[in-house]
C-alpha cells in the first residue's frame, strides 16, 4: 500500500513541473497572435496532466521505461543562450546539397544560421512561429488536426508547449527538387534543457517535397527533443522524410512522425538512429485515401548504455493502400532496441497489402532486442506479412573473406556495412545517403569501407 | 613448400584427422581422394585458417613458416588459396568490391602498389573471359543466388585473379556439368607452373583426366591409407573405396 502511495505522488509531482511552466508560457504566448491556438493548448495540458507519463504497464510503452525523462527537472530553453557559430554546422551539411536549411538552436530557430535557397512560386518554407501570423488559414486546418494528443501523453507535451519548428507548404501541382532540412541542434546548457519541436508539412495535391529532420548536439548536455511531426500528403502528391538522430549520448529523444496520406498519395519514411541516450522513434502513417503507399524504412545503431525504441502504428483506413516496413538494427555493448510494428487495418480497408520486415544484428551478448509485431485486421481481403529476425554476425562470411585476404576487422566492418547498407540503400536521394552512409561506416568499428560496398 | 607432420584434428568433440603426413613440393599437383565423411574438408579448412577445428596435435610447414600459427588472412597474403566445397553467400556485399579488397590486400602484403578501379576491371574481365564467367557475376552479391555450378565458377574467376602459390580445390568438380569442368580445369592448369603447387580435393576421378596429378592419396577416415601415382586414382575409380578401406584394415594395428 505505501509503496503505490509513493509512486501517485511522485506522478503528481511530476506532471506539477510542467504546470508550472505551462502557466508561464501561457502568459507570453497568448501576447503572440497565437490566440486561437489557446484552447488546443490548453486541451493538450490537461490531457497530459491526465495521462501523466506512461509506464512499462502500458502496452505501448512495455520496452521502454521513461523514468530518466520524467524524473528529469528539465528547464524550457532559455531566450538567450550561445548561438553557434556558422563553422561548428558544418559537419551537418550534406555536401552537394543546395536546398533551404532551416536552423534552430535548443528548438528556436536561428534565422541567421539558416539559408533559404530560391524557392519555386507555390513554396512556403518558414518558421512555425513566424507561419502563426503569416499562414493562419493553413495552421488552423491543419495544427494538431492528426497527431493524437488525446492519446499519446509526450504528444500532448508537445501540443501545449509548441513555439517553434518548420511550416513547409506546397501548393498543388508544385514541384520541389531539393530537399528541406530542418536542422535541430541542442547546445551545451547549464541545466537540462526540454524543447518541443513541432513541424507541420503541407503537401498540397500533385506535389512532391523531401524534407530532413535532423538532430545534432554541440556538446553534450542531457537535453530533451520532445519533436512531433505531422505531414499532411494530397491527393496524387510524394512526400520523402528523413529522420537523423545524432544527438549526445546523453540525450533523450522522443520523435513523432504522423503522417496523413491523401488518395494515391507516395510517401517514404526513412530513419537513422545512432545518438541519444533514450530514444524513442513513432512512425505513424494513416492511409487515408485510396490507392496511397508508404515505405516506412530505419536503421538503428546502439551501443554502451543506448535505448532506442521504434514505434510503427501503420493505419490502413483506405481500400487498396500498400505498405512496407523495413527497420536494421545493429546493437552493441549493452544496448536496447526496441521494434514494435503495430498495423491496424480498418473494416473497410480492402485489398490492403502490409509487410514488416525487422531484422537485428546482435554484437555483443549483453545488447537486447525486443521485437514485437502486432497485426490488428477489421478487413477480411488483406494481405499481410510480417518477419522478425535476431542474429550474430556470420561467422562463416566472416572466415571466407579472411581466406581471400581481408583482414578480421575490415572483414566485421564490411559485413556489418552490408547489414546497414540494406537500408541505406532505399534512400534515394544521393548527396543524402553518401552522408549518411559515411555516419554510419564511422559509427561501425574501425575498418568499415568508407565506400560502395555494393 | 608445405608440409603435414601427424595432423590430428578435432571438431565438436570427435576427432576427425587422426594422423595426417603429407608433403607437397613446389611444382606439383596432388590430389586427394576419399569417401563421405573422411576428412577431406576439414583438411583443407585447418590449411586455410578455419577456428572451429581444433588442432590437438601435429605440425603444418608452409613455406618454412608455422602455417598453424598465421591468421586466415595472413595465409592467403602469403599465397594460400582454398576454393571452397561450399562458398558462403554475402548479401550486399558486390562481387566486385569484395574481390577488389581481397586482391590489393594480398599486393599490399606483397608490396605491390594497390589496383585502383579501372585496372581492376581490366583485369576482372581478362580472367572472365578466359574462364567464360558471366560478367554479371560481377555486380551481383557475392555467391548470393548463384547456382551451384555458378558458385563453383566463381572460386575459380577468384583464384586466376588473386594467383596463390599454393591452391586448395575442395571438390571444386562436384555439380560441375562437362563443359564447365573443363573450363574450371584450363584455369586450375593455366595457373600450374614450377612455383605453384595445388591440391586437388575431389571425390571422383572424371576431373583428373583434365587436371593430371603427380600424386594420389587417398585419405580413410582421418588417415592418408595409401598413397601413389595418378594410376591409382583409376584404380580407385575401378575397384570403389571399399577396396583401400579394406585394405587399410588390415594392415592397421589392431585398436580395440
Ligand atoms: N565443425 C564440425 N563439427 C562436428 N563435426 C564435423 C565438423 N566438420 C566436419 N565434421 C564431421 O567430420 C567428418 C568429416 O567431415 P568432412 O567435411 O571433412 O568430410 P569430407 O571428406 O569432406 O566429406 P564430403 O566428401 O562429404 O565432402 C564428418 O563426419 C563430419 O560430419
Ligand atoms: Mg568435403
Amino acid at each position: 500500500m505505501r509503496e503505490g502511495r509513493q509512486t501517485v505522488t511522485a506522478v503528481v509531482h511530476e506532471v506539477d513541473r510542467y504546470r508550472e511552466s505551462f502557466a508561464r508560457l501561457e502568459a507570453g504566448a497568448a501576447a503572440k497572435g497565437w490566440a486561437w491556438f489557446q484552447p488546443v493548448r490548453r486541451d493538450a495540458m490537461a490531457r497530459f496532466a491526465d495521462l501523466g507519463f506512461p509506464t512499462v504497464r502500458d502496452e505501448d510503452w512495455r520496452f521502454t521505461n521513461v523514468a530518466p525523462i520524467a524524473q528529469t527537472a528539465f528547464a524550457p530553453a532559455p531566450d538567450w543562450g550561445i548561438t553557434p557559430a556558422p563553422r561548428d554546422l558544418v559537419p551537418f551539411e550534406f555536401p552537394g546539397l543546395a536546398g533551404s536549411r532551416l536552423v534552430f538552436v535548443n528548438g528556436r530557430y536561428a534565422a541567421g544560421l539558416s539559408s533559404l535557397g530560391p524557392l519555386p512560386a507555390g513554396v512556403t518554407v518558414t518558421s512555425l512561429a513566424q507561419a502563426f501570423p503569416a499562414h493562419p488559414d493553413l495552421l488552423q486546418a491543419h495544427l494538431a488536426r492528426y497527431a493524437e494528443y488525446h492519446q499519446d501523453a509526450f504528444t500532448a507535451l508537445n501540443t501545449a508547449f509548441v513555439e517553434d519548428g518548420a511550416f513547409v507548404s506546397v501548393r498543388r501541382g508544385t514541384v520541389l527538387e531539393e530537399p528541406i532540412h530542418l536542422l535541430y541542434v541542442s547546445t551545451q546548457t547549464p541545466a537540462p534543457v526540454i524543447t518541443h519541436p513541432r513541424n507541420l508539412i503541407v503537401a498540397g495535391e500533385d506535389s512532391q517535397v523531401t524534407v530532413v529532420e535532423d538532430y545534432v548536439s554541440l556538446g553534450d548536455g542531457v537535453g530533451f527533443s520532445n519533436a512531433v511531426t505531422e505531414a499532411v500528403v494530397g491527393q496524387n502528391s510524394v512526400l520523402s522524410h528523413y529522420l537523423i538522430e545524432r544527438e549526445s549520448p546523453q540525450a533523450f529523444n522522443v520523435s513523432t512522425l504522423r503522417l496523413h496520406q491523401g488518395r494515391s498519395s507516395s510517401v517514404t519514411s526513412h530513419a537513422v538512429l545512432l545518438g541519444g541516450a533514450l530514444v524513442r522513434n513513432n512512425v505513424h502513417p494513416v492511409l487515408a485515401g485510396e490507392g496511397g503507399d508508404c515505405l516506412i524504412n530505419g536503421l538503428f545503431l546502439a551501443t554502451g548504455r543506448q535505448h532506442v525504441d521504434n514505434y510503427m502504428k501503420v493505419e490502413h483506413a483506405s481500400p487498396h493502400c500498400g505498405s512496407r516496413q523495413f527497420y536494421n538494427g545493429i546493437l552493441d555493448g549493452q544496448s536496447h532496441g526496441v521494434f514494435h510494428g503495430r498495423i491496424i487495418v480498418h473494416k473497410d480497408a480492402q485489398k490492403t497489402d502490409a509487410k514488416q520486415t525487422n531484422r537485428n544484428l546482435l554484437l555483443s551478448e549483453d545488447a537486447q532486442i525486443d521485437t514485437k509485431p502486432q497485426l490488428e485486421i477489421y478487413a477480411d481481403d488483406v494481405k499481410c506479412t510480417h518477419g522478425a529476425t535476431i542474429g550474430q554476425i556470420d561467422e562463416d562470411a566472416i572466415f571466407y573473406l579472411r581466406s581471400r585476404g581481408i583482414p578480421k576487422e575490415s572483414a566485421r566492418g564490411l559485413l556489418l556495412f552490408a547489414f546497414a547498407g540494406e537500408s541505406l540503400q532505399r534512400m534515394k536521394v544521393e548527396a543524402i545517403r553518401t552522408h549518411l552512409e559515411a555516419l554510419v561506416a564511422q559509427w561501425l568499428p574501425q575498418g568499415a569501407p568508407l565506400e560502395d560496398v555494393r | 613448400m608445405l608440409e603435414i607432420t601427424n595432423l590430428h584434428v578435432k571438431a565438436g568433440g570427435r576427432e576427425i584427422l587422426k594422423g595426417v603426413d603429407l608433403r607437397v613440393n613446389a611444382g606439383e599437383v596432388h590430389s586427394i581422394m576419399g569417401p563421405n565423411g573422411s576428412g577431406k574438408s576439414t583438411l583443407a579448412q585447418v590449411l586455410a585458417g578455419r577456428e572451429t577445428y581444433e588442432v590437438t596435435a601435429g605440425k603444418v610447414t608452409y613455406q618454412g613458416r608455422n602455417l598453424l600459427e598465421m591468421a586466415p588472412e595472413e595465409r592467403a597474403c602469403e599465397g594460400l588459396f582454398m576454393a571452397f566445397q561450399y562458398p558462403v553467400e554475402i548479401p550486399g556485399v558486390g562481387n566486385t568490391y569484395f574481390l577488389k579488397a581481397a586482391l590489393n590486400a594480398i599486393r599490399k602484403a606483397r608490396g605491390l602498389e594497390e589496383l585502383d578501379a579501372m585496372d581492376f576491371l581490366t583485369l576482372a574481365k581478362e580472367k572472365m573471359t578466359r574462364l567464360e564467367v558471366d560478367d554479371r557475376l560481377l555486380t551481383r552479391s557475392v555467391n548470393e543466388g548463384f547456382s551451384g555450378g555458378e558458385k563453383k565458377r566463381n572460386e575459380i574467376f577468384q583464384m586466376a585473379v588473386l594467383e596463390p602459390r599454393l591452391a586448395i580445390l575442395d571438390e571444386t568438380d562436384s555439380g560441375l556439368d562437362i563443359d564447365a569442368l573443363r573450363i574450371v580445369a584450363a584455369g586450375v592448369n593455366s595457373l600450374r607452373s614450377p612455383e605453384r603447387a595445388i591440391l586437388v580435393v575431389t571425390h571422383y576421378q572424371r576431373l583428373l583426366n583434365y587436371i593430371v596429378p603427380d600424386f594420389v592419396h587417398v585419405l580413410v577416415d582421418g588417415r592418408i591409407v595409401k598413397s601413389g601415382g595418378k594410376e591409382l586414382a583409376l584404380e580407385l575409380e575401378a575397384k570403389g573405396y571399399a577396396w583401400v578401406e579394406g585394405e587399410a584394415r588390415a594392415a592397421a594395428p589392431a585398436t580395440a
